[in-house]
């Protein structure tokens, strides 16, 4: 359960943004997990609660977007999408493939209103 | 309503200090390497059976994590290598902070080897990167075969898995054949060694895996 740390992580980063727009209403932020991430999305999402109830976060949504985990082959160069481990290339067959996306842990952006 | 793009990092404070902590030992030479597993899967024993294999004036030194006690810390004292115990206090997993805090008292330039013994977690650590060349994950025979595909991460991201305890192999239903194929899926072309530290099967080519990575790392570092 290391979400509450990933949220904490968050937060500060916000506070932080926060502190460069400090007239800026924070509405949301839009964050980028892969799926090789490692991170619970409804773990994250309750972390998130549990730490912005009875802040001057509170009511501040986080947005998480799923990134799916891709491949590139080292023999023919086909990139695919690999769901289900299904890293083996769909082309050439080859199983040496690389990853080249699917371990994002970003904070894409942020939605804030402009006094 | 407007939206401002971040395209940060979120651990990015943790990769600060991992960068820092990447950059001193790579100025001293220093050869770090990070060991994930589940709690009771042999992490402990397999440094044990290294450190006793190491000539006595290797310059390695040891961090090993856990929420409570200085157990394993004791543990591996005993061969006579500088030891710290890192204390999460319920934390699941080390950071790169923690691991800066605790080499504050050593000097580095009296080191070429630091190892890094995780809090027993698969999941926790896998994000926090603690400036190491690389993480190594163990598994052993007790588990279930599908752990690799049940927490993928810490196996992609993993250089190497350890595949211990298999002396214990004609006791318990475990398929060492699909859990190496679940592993391989995961991460693909992923190295492999089986050992057992209770036999010392293994452990031969586990010293030699070290030795070449620690040279092909150092080596890296200075050209």
């Amino acid at each position: 359960m290391h979400e509450l740390s990933i949220a904490t992580s968050i937060l500060e980063a916000v506070s932080k943004e926060k502190q460069r727009r400090p007239e800026s209403r924070f509405l949301k932020v839009g964050l980028r997990v892969g799926e090789l991430a490692g991170v619970d999305r409804d773990a994250l999402s309750f972390g998130w609660e549990a730490l912005t109830k009875d802040t001057e976060w509170d009511g501040l949504g986080l947005e998480i977007e799923h990134v799916a985990r891709r491949q590139r082959c080292t023999v023919c160069q086909f990139e695919f999408e690999a769901p289900d481990f299904m890293t083996a290339c769909p082309k050439c067959e080859e199983m040496l493939t690389v990853t080249i996306a699917g371990d994002e842990l970003d904070i894409a952006y942020l939605e804030v209103e402009e006094p | 309503m407007s939206q401002i793009q971040v395209e940060k990092k979120v651990l990015n404070e943790n990769q600060i200090v991992a960068e820092r902590l990447r950059a001193q030992f790579r100025e001293h030479g220093i050869f770090c390497f990070n060991i994930i597993s589940s709690p009771g899967s042999g992490k402990t024993s397999l440094l044990e059976r290294t450190l006793e294999r190491l000539p006595k004036d290797s310059k390695v030194a040891l961090l090993t994590g856990d929420l409570q006690t200085e157990n394993d810390a004791t543990r591996l004292a005993r061969f006579g290598f500088p030891v710290r115990q890192i204390i999460t206090g319920g934390t699941c997993h080390l950071d790169a902070r923690m691991v800066e805090k605790h080499l504050a008292e050593w000097n580095l330039a009296d080191l070429d080897t630091l190892i890094v013994e995780n809090v027993g977690n698969l999941v926790c650590p896998t994000g926090y990167d603690l400036g190491e060349a690389f993480k190594i994950v163990m598994l052993s025979v007790t588990e279930g075969e599908d752990k690799p595909l049940k927490y993928p991460s810490i196996f992609f991201k993993s250089e190497l898995m350890i595949l211990n305890k298999i002396d214990l192999l004609p006791y318990v239903p475990f398929n060492a054949d699909q859990a190496k194929a679940n592993a391989r899926k995961v991460h693909p072309g992923m190295e492999i060694l089986d050992v057992s530290c209770t036999s010392g099967a293994g452990l031969d080519e586990w010293m030699n895996w070290l030795k070449q990575k620690r040279g092909d790392t150092v080596l890296a570092a200075h050209s």
